[in-house]
Parts: C-alpha cells; sequence; structure tokens
C-alpha cells in the first residue's frame, strides 16, 4: 500500500493546520486597501466555508462505504446532506440571520426571552456537537489503519490533539479563508483520482457492474482480516491461508473452503485467486451485483421502508440545528445575502456529492476483498493504488489520503470550536479564556473517548445519529419559532427534550451495544421517524397548553425576523 | 434478546423523561402547609405584575399587570387609568368601564382614597362601589387604581391602599430604568456633539490647500467630512455595525491623512467574519481620534496607528494602538473611573461606561499604556447579547 507517500501527505496536512492555527494568516493591509478589508465575505466565499466544514469524514469516506456495500438505497445519505440546505434556504436562512443569533442557544433566547430554554438548547447543541464529532475521529483512525497500517487509536489520536491543541491556543478560529480552501481541498482529493480511475477502467475494457454474478476477485489478491468474521463462501474455492480459519491454524498452506459458513479469525491472511467469488461476511447482503444495484433490496436493515423514510427526514431537517453549519451564517452581512450563500452551497455539495457514488461503484469491481473484511468505509482510499499501479497510482492514493485528513481536521475543528464556545458560556459556566480552554479539552477528549469506545457502526450512520437528534429538537424550535407566534417557553422545552432528548438517549443506546437486527432496533438506530414528530407534537401541545407565556414581544421580534431589512420595519422600535 | 433489552431500555427513557417534565411543571405547586402555600401564592401574583409595571403605567403594561392586581385583592373588576384614559379593564361588566373618568376625581385631586357608589340599570349587577385609590409615583399622582365590588369593606380599602402602594413603587422603579436610560443617550449625544472644533479647522484647512493643487482629491475630501460628519450626527440607533463604525474610521483618517501626509502610518488587520457584529455606536471612532493624537503628538517622525478586529468564537476582540506619548496610568484609572481629564477627554470614560452597561462589567476597556511607552486598547464584543441589534 501506498504507505509512504500518504504517511509524508498526512503528515503534511496534520503540520499545516498546526502552523495556520499558531501563526494565524497575518493579512495587514494599509488604509489605502481600507474597502478591501472592510468589505464583508461574499456569498460564494461563505459557502466554500459552509462547504469547507460540513464536507466531514461521513461525506467523503462514508457515503462512498455505504453505496459500496449496501448499494443505491444509499443514495439517499449525500442527497440529504444536500437537500437539507434546500430546507434551511427555504425556511430558516434568513431569518435566523435577521435574528442577529451566533448560535442556536442564542435564537432560543433571542426569540422566546427565557434563560432556562437557552439553557436546553445549550445541553442539546453540545450533544449533538460530540455525537458529530465521533465519526470524525474514527474516519480518521480507519484513514491511517489504512494508509500505513497503524494502530486505529492513533489516526484519532492526532486528530483530537491537533484539534484541541489548536482551538486551545486561540488559533484557527474558523477562518473562512481557510475553510473556503478545505472545501476545494476536498473537491480536488476526491475529483483528480477520479479522473484516472475512471481512465483506468475504460483501459481496461470497462467492466460491466450489471451481471447476475456475485462480486468477484479481479486479481490475485491478499486479504488480511483484522477482526474475526463469518462469512458464507458461495462456490468451493480454492485459498492459501496463513493463519486460523474454522479454529485450525494454517500456515501458508492451501485449503478448500466448501461452500457454507466459516469463521476467519483476526489476523489470518487468505490469498484469493483471481476470478473466485468474494465470500460475504455476515451483516453485508446483496450477494449479486444486479441485485446490489437494485434499490429498496434494503437487506441490511429488516425494515427498508422505515429505515430509509427516517434517514430523509433526519438529513432533511437536521442540517439546520448543526452547530457548526449554524454560526457560519453570522458572518452574513444580511438575510438576502444569507440566502444567496445558501443557493451556493447547494450547488457546492451537489458537484462533490457526484463523485462518492463513482468509488463505490469502481469499488464494487476491484476491490470487493473489504467486503470480506468489513472495512467498507475504506474504499475510497484503496481503490486510487489499486486501480492505478506505480508512483502515479501511489501519489493519487496519498492525495486521497490528505484530503480524508483535512475533511476529518476542518469539521472537528468547527466543531469542537462551536461545542468549547457553548460549553464555557453556558454549560460550565466558566469565564474568559481560561474557562474556554477547559471547555476545548472536554470538548476535545469526550468524543474522543466515545470513539474508542464505540461499536463498529459505519461512518455516515453515525453521522446520521446527530443530525436525527438535530432534527427531533433544533428543527422544531427553529421552525415553529421562526413561523409560529404562539411558541412558548415551556412548549419549546419539553418538545426538545420529548424528540432530542429521546433521539439522543436512542442514539446513545445504539452506540454502546453491538450492532443487531429487527424493528426495535431499526426504530433505535434511526430515531427520526419518531422523534421529529415527537418533537414537533410535543412542542406545539406544550405552548398551547401554557398561552399566557408567548413573550411579549412576540410580534417585534417576528418583524425584525422577516421583514427585508431594507424596508427599515425593524428600526422603528429604537428607543 | 438484544432486541428485547433494547425495548425495555426504551420503555425506561421514556417513562424517566415523562417522569422528568412532569415534575418540572409541578415542582412550584407542592410545598407546605396552607399559610406557606398562601403567602407563596400572593408573592408569586404580586412579583408576576411586576415585570409589566416595570415598562411604566401604558395601556400593554397595565393591560398585562391588571390581572394580577385583581388576583391579589380578590375582587370581581379591577381597572387603571392614568387620569386621562381607562389603561386596562380586568374583571366582569366592563360596560362600567365608561363611568370611570367620571368618577375618579376626588381621589386625582385629593391623592386619597375614595369610595363611591356605582349605578347601574341591572338590579343583579355585582359592582355596588368602587375602591379607588391613586398611585403616587415620585410624588404626585400618575394614574388611578379602582377595584370594583359588593361592598366596600375597611378591609378591601385597606388592601387596595397596599397594592397601590406597591404598584407606586414599581411605576418608579419604571421611571428610574428610564431616567438611566435618558442618561446613556444623552452622554451619546455629548459624545456626538463632540467632533472637535480643532479637526473641522484642521480638517478644512487640509481640504483648502488641495482646491487649487488638486481638485479630484479635495472633491472625495469635501465627501469624506460629509459622510463623516453624518454618521457623527446620526439621531436614530444606539447600535451599528463593525462595518459601519470602520466605514466612518476610513473617513475619518483619510481626512487626517491629508493634514499630516506620509507621518501617519495605519495598519489594519480586520478579520471579515466580524464585520456584521453589532457594536455600540461610537465605540471605536474617539478611541482612533485619541491613537491619533497620543501617536502625532510632540512627534517629528511618523507615527503609527495599528486597528484590529479579530474573530474569537462568540466574541469580537478588537485593539488600536498607537506608538505615541502613552499616559500615566494612574490619570487613565481616574478617567474611567469618571473624572474627565483635559488630556483624554471624556471619550475613553464614556465609552467603557456603555460597553460595561450594555455587556456586564467583564467587557469593559483593557488599556495598556505608560507614560512614552504607547497605547494599546482593547475592547471585547459579544456576537449576540439579546435585544442589541445594529441599526
Amino acid at each position: 500500500m501506498s504507505s509512504t507517500y500518504s504517511a509524508v501527505f498526512v503528515a503534511l496536512v496534520l503540520a499545516a493546520a498546526l502552523l495556520i492555527g499558531g501563526y494565524g494568516l497575518r493579512v495587514s493591509r494599509t488604509t489605502s486597501d481600507f474597502f478591501v478589508a472592510s468589505r464583508t465575505v461574499s456569498p460564494w466565499w461563505n459557502a466554500s466555508a459552509i462547504g469547507g466544514e460540513y464536507l466531514s469524514a461521513a461525506s467523503f469516506l462514508g457515503v462512498a462505504g455505504l453505496i459500496f456495500a449496501y448499494g443505491p438505497d444509499m443514495l439517499w445519505y449525500p442527497i440529504g446532506y444536500t437537500v437539507g440546505y434546500l430546507v434551511l434556504l427555504a425556511l430558516v436562512a434568513a431569518p435566523l440571520r435577521r435574528s442577529g443569533a451566533y448560535t442556536v442557544p442564542d435564537f432560543a433566547e433571542a426569540r422566546l426571552e427565557s434563560r432556562r430554554v437557552r439553557r436546553m438548547a445549550s445541553v442539546l447543541s453540545v450533544g449533538i456537537g460530540w455525537l458529530y464529532l465521533v465519526p470524525q475521529l474514527q474516519g480518521a483512525g480507519l484513514a491511517l489503519t489504512t494508509v500505513t497500517g497503524a494502530p486505529g487509536w492513533l489516526g484519532a489520536l492526532l486528530v483530537a490533539v491537533v484539534v484541541a491543541v489548536n482551538v486551545m491556543a486561540g488559533g484557527m478560529r474558523s477562518i473562512t479563508f481557510v475553510q473556503a480552501v478545505q472545501y476545494w481541498l476536498k473537491l480536488s482529493a476526491l475529483a483528480i483520482p477520479v479522473i484516472f480511475l475512471v481512465l483506468a477502467w475504460r483501459d481496461a475494457g470497462a467492466p460491466s457492474l450489471d451481471g447476475s454474478v456475485p462480486a468477484v476477485f479481479a486479481n490475485d489478491t491478499k486479504v488480511t482480516v483484522q477482526t474475526t468474521v463469518d462469512v458464507e463462501v458461495s462456490s468451493r474455492v480454492s485459498v492459501v491461508v496463513d493463519g486460523v480459519v474454522d479454529g485450525r491454524t494454517y500456515a501458508g498452506t492451501s485449503v478448500s473452503l466448501a461452500p457454507g459458513p466459516h469463521r476467519i479469525a483476526a489476523g489470518a491472511a487468505l490469498d484469493f485467486p483471481a476470478k473466485s467469488v468474494v465470500p460475504q461476511v455476515k451483516g453485508i447482503p446483496a450477494d449479486t451485483n444486479a441485485l446490489w444495484a437494485q434499490p429498496l433490496g434494503g437487506e441490511g436493515h429488516g425494515n427498508p421502508f422505515y429505515v430509509t423514510y427516517s434517514l430523509i427526514i433526519a438529513t432533511f431537517l437536521g442540517t439546520m440545528g448543526l452547530p457548526h453549519v449554524v454560526v457560519r451564517f453570522y458572518t452574513n452581512p444580511n438575510g438576502r445575502q444569507a440566502r444567496r450563500t445558501t443557493v451556493v452551497v447547494l450547488a457546492l455539495l451537489g458537484i462533490f456529492y457526484v463523485l462518492p457514488p463513482a468509488y463505490a461503484a469502481l469499488g464494487r469491481i476491484y476491490t470487493p476483498e473489504l467486503l470480506l473484511t468489513g472495512q467498507t468505509d475504506a474504499v475510497v482510499l484503496v481503490l486510487p493504488s489499486r486501480l492505478v499501479g506505480g508512483t502515479l497510482g501511489e501519489l493519487l492514493g496519498a492525495l486521497v489520503a490528505g484530503g480524508a485528513f483535512a475533511a476529518f481536521l476542518s469539521t472537528s475543528s468547527g466543531l469542537t470550536l462551536s461545542v468549547a464556545g457553548v460549553l464555557s458560556q453556558d454549560v460550565l459556566l466558566l469565564r474568559g479564556l481560561r474557562g474556554f480552554r477547559v471547555a476545548a479539552f472536554f470538548a476535545a477528549i469526550v468524543p474522543f473517548g466515545a470513539a474508542l469506545l464505540v461499536s463498529g457502526m459505519s461512518l455516515a450512520d453515525v453521522v446520521g445519529l446527530a443530525f436525527a437528534v438535530a432534527a427531533s429538537s433544533f428543527c422544531p424550535l427553529l421552525l415553529l419559532g421562526i413561523w409560529w407566534r404562539r411558541l412558548t417557553p415551556f412548549g419549546a422545552v419539553a418538545g426538545m427534550i420529548a424528540g432530542g432528548g429521546l433521539a439522543l438517549v436512542a442514539g446513545l443506546v445504539t452506540l454502546l451495544v453491538p450492532p443487531g437486527a429487527g424493528l426495535v432496533y431499526d426504530l433505535l438506530s434511526r430515531p427520526a421517524a419518531w422523534s421529529v414528530p415527537l418533537g414537533f407534537a410535543v412542542m406545539i401541545v406544550g405552548s398551547l397548553l401554557t398561552p399566557r407565556t408567548v413573550p411579549a414581544s412576540v410580534n417585534r421580534t417576528m418583524v425584525r425576523l422577516h421583514a427585508p431589512e431594507a424596508l427599515g420595519l425593524a428600526q422603528e422600535e429604537t428607543p | 434478546m438484544t432486541t428485547a433489552v433494547l425495548a425495555g431500555l426504551l420503555c425506561v427513557m421514556t417513562l424517566a423523561v415523562l417522569v422528568l417534565l412532569w415534575r418540572l411543571r409541578n415542582a412550584l405547586r407542592e410545598s407546605g402547609n396552607a399559610v406557606d402555600r398562601a403567602t407563596y401564592e400572593t408573592l408569586h401574583t404580586a412579583w408576576s405584575a411586576a415585570p409589566p409595571l416595570r415598562a411604566g403605567l401604558v395601556p400593554e403594561a397595565a393591560r398585562r399587570s391588571a390581572p394580577h392586581l385583581r388576583a391579589l385583592l380578590d375582587t370581581p373588576a379591577l381597572a387603571l387609568t392614568d387620569g386621562e384614559r381607562v389603561l386596562a379593564w380586568d374583571g366582569i361588566a366592563e360596560q362600567h368601564s365608561a363611568d370611570v373618568l367620571e368618577i375618579i376625581s376626588p381621589a386625582l385631586t385629593h391623592g386619597r382614597s375614595h369610595v363611591a357608589r356605582v349605578s347601574c340599570s341591572d338590579a343583579e349587577c355585582p359592582l355596588r362601589f368602587a375602591v379607588m385609590v391613586p398611585l403616587h409615583v415620585d410624588g404626585r399622582i400618575g394614574g388611578v387604581l379602582l377595584a370594583y365590588a359588593e361592598e366596600a369593606s375597611a378591609g378591601l380599602v385597606r388592601a387596595a391602599n397596599e397594592v397601590a402602594r406597591w404598584a407606586g413603587g414599581q411605576l418608579e422603579l419604571a421611571e428610574l430604568d428610564r431616567s438611566k436610560q435618558r442618561l446613556i443617550e444623552a452622554e451619546v449625544r455629548a459624545l456626538r456633539a463632540q467632533i472637535s472644533p480643532h479637526f473641522i479647522f484642521n480638517s478644512l484647512t487640509a481640504i483648502a490647500s488641495y482646491v487649487r493643487t488638486n481638485p479630484e482629491r479635495a472633491r472625495t475630501l469635501l465627501l469624506d467630512f460629509a459622510e463623516f460628519t453624518r454618521y457623527s450626527f446620526r439621531r436614530h440607533g444606539e447600535y451599528t455595525t463593525l462595518a459601519e463604525e470602520l466605514r466612518s474610521i476610513d473617513q475619518y483618517l483619510s481626512l487626517e491623512r491629508a493634514r499630516f501626509g506620509e507621518r501617519l502610518q495605519v495598519t489594519l488587520r480586520i478579520a471579515p467574519e466580524v464585520l456584521p457584529v453589532a457594536v455600540p455606536f461610537l465605540c471605536m471612532q474617539p478611541l482612533v481620534e485619541n491613537a491619533v493624537r497620543h501617536g502625532m503628538e510632540g512627534k517629528v517622525g511618523p507615527g503609527h496607528i495599528s486597528i484590529q478586529a479579530a474573530d474569537a468564537g462568540a466574541e469580537a476582540h478588537i485593539s488600536i494602538e498607537d506608538d505615541g506619548v502613552g499616559m500615566d496610568p494612574e490619570r487613565l484609572r481616574r478617567t474611567l473611573a469618571g473624572e474627565p481629564d483635559e488630556q483624554t477627554g471624556i471619550a475613553l470614560g464614556n465609552i467603557d461606561e456603555r460597553l460595561r452597561q450594555v455587556y456586564g462589567d467583564e467587557y469593559g476597556l483593557v488599556v495598556e499604556t505608560a507614560v512614552g511607552a504607547g497605547t494599546k486598547i482593547h475592547l471585547r464584543v459579544p456576537k449576540y447579547r439579546p435585544g442589541i441589534h445594529a441599526d
């Protein structure tokens, strides 16, 4: 594997992050450039920055991994991640900006004039941030293991330390310019290799995926299993085994595996001959490529209908509640610019998400052994060096690895910064720079601990949970807060506890128990379909029960939220 | 097996959340014996009426506080008036509100409580008597509270008197709030009017010197001058955006550069992320003016001024630095404590006080200075504070 180049690229990315954090971008200007200096961030720059911070490990690695394993049903992930911004654009972006709020807790306080609602929103904000940070660190561990063979915790530790040090040192204040460059870096890290991959694929006669054949090894392939797996062999295959299979120890001897179940122990290395069928790991379905390419095959979960819709609800409605996304809208000078920024974000994400499905499909042809090892999220990392040989392949692999680390770092630092801010201000009640540093430490250490503990959920699944919690708590708060004048503090708190609280608990339970099957597991691991309506219902009923506590200034607040700034309506109440 | 455990867990969690919600709702209701409860209820009702009254005796406030005041007196109807109109009527038989203004004159003129019989065509009407109590605010009568009842007992009159005194106290606090606000506005106005005559004279002289040699430059400078004065004299709005404040500083600096030429060197480092932050009107410009004055004073060589605004998460950090004569820290301390000083002017103390008043004491100015060592002033502004919007 492209170990040397990749290690160098990853090290470069980490070092660059530390340097930018430590020294900042020291751009000084003289007065003659004053108008350049005092010009606000353009929607284009701001949208790139949002994209840079938003495209996380789940997008960079996870989406391709899921499609690779489970087929086109998983296309709902990239669609959902993008459409969330459409909802944000239509219903939230401009009013949220006009409210003057920097975070969702700020909005809650501005709209409902209640410290208690603010505290509740803060706690949830931290919960969502942490839940979103876990898969970033998990992804870092996976990436480093795949490209250099380092132990899984090392990548997570590296990212956690770099981010914590940066945030604590006061650097990397999620500078718009830096985050904007990150988007284009991530886009190129996926787009450039995919050009070469497609060329190589065409060169090989463009093998098709539509046959009714199972995934087969394209060449003689050596597979090293890192965790013990149960596999189903469909036709007799003769392999060279170094390690323990079915309880017997082999040392480089040829074994003929009969059709049926087999157990491959951790650390075993198997040499499969070319054209042999890839054994199917339990839990990863779709044995033939034709079945894989079929939508709503959905054998990964018992209830594909429920699971799909739950995912759609979570991602469509969850984006508006992500702490690191909301703060970016503050940079827009007014509501109109906030809308324009969101439109550009939609375009940028649309372009990016075309790429992962290409990796997934090519992975199906060229790296089927990942289905056997279960490390499907690594498909993006493995493909370039596999498909394009020589130094070029290694360089492309290194580019992808570097891009992946950039993804982990930018998303993690944005999140850690947001979480630390809310933690120090509203939860731990620590003031000043020191308080902020303590909060930053906790903001990074908790998800690092969780990343070591969690069971083998895929990256995109854990991110999906963060979306679900945001969709069940902050989406009702924002939508009702902006569009319904009868919302009361009691209703808001009750709705956030009922929707967000239960979704959070369900999410934590699924993180800590091994993946299961069945309806209950689906309900817990994809809570959005029940928790979002629950959050809305409780918030509405709770508000209707306490009509006397509607904030006195609700009309004034509504005018401020909805009237375009140019009308000057909001100025009238100035004392 | 796992599913069963998970289902059980979910049930327990749901139950726990429900119990928690129920307790939250009931936490205030249960407690103690009847006397405790009555005391609590009374205090709570009084407390509920207080916030609206703190807005002064206006219809909206009266309407919101009337139900609570009526609950305190336990009468079928209650009215509030400022002597010229009925501000609020709470309770039954609202047609009587039309007569309020006719019957209150004794209470208004004598400033004492007064009981009047209510004439009513309906024999069953429970409103027979009106107990009228004047609301004393700052030694004058601000309005009248009318409690209607079937009988005008001594107890009711006494209670109405006490409630009116309490409400009067709240209204006095409202008055106090308003004067505090007015004081601050007056200070901002003083600051606006504080464009120094020297500055106007120097600017106009500098512009005049360009009129013939460089008419284009003279024109630009005049426009800058016009814009700068318009901003500084603007009437509305206590807050502005950092971007606006910086624009005004730019105009100010271009006028000063016309006078000092190459001697005045300015460095800017502005993070674009903080430009939309709402800041108190004129919280930076006077500091820059001070910096120019101190930086150029008694100097032959160039003076250097540096203005920075950095993004710091939920806050914006701003600093203004000059390499001029500096200040005596003791003298600076006195200025910040509110004793105006010839040299430092009232700007520093005023800005410090406004920042503390708006954002809290930890957001005051931080000044690093010593005689001959230049001056560096730090401001911290939170990106969001309830009720603060740039207009």
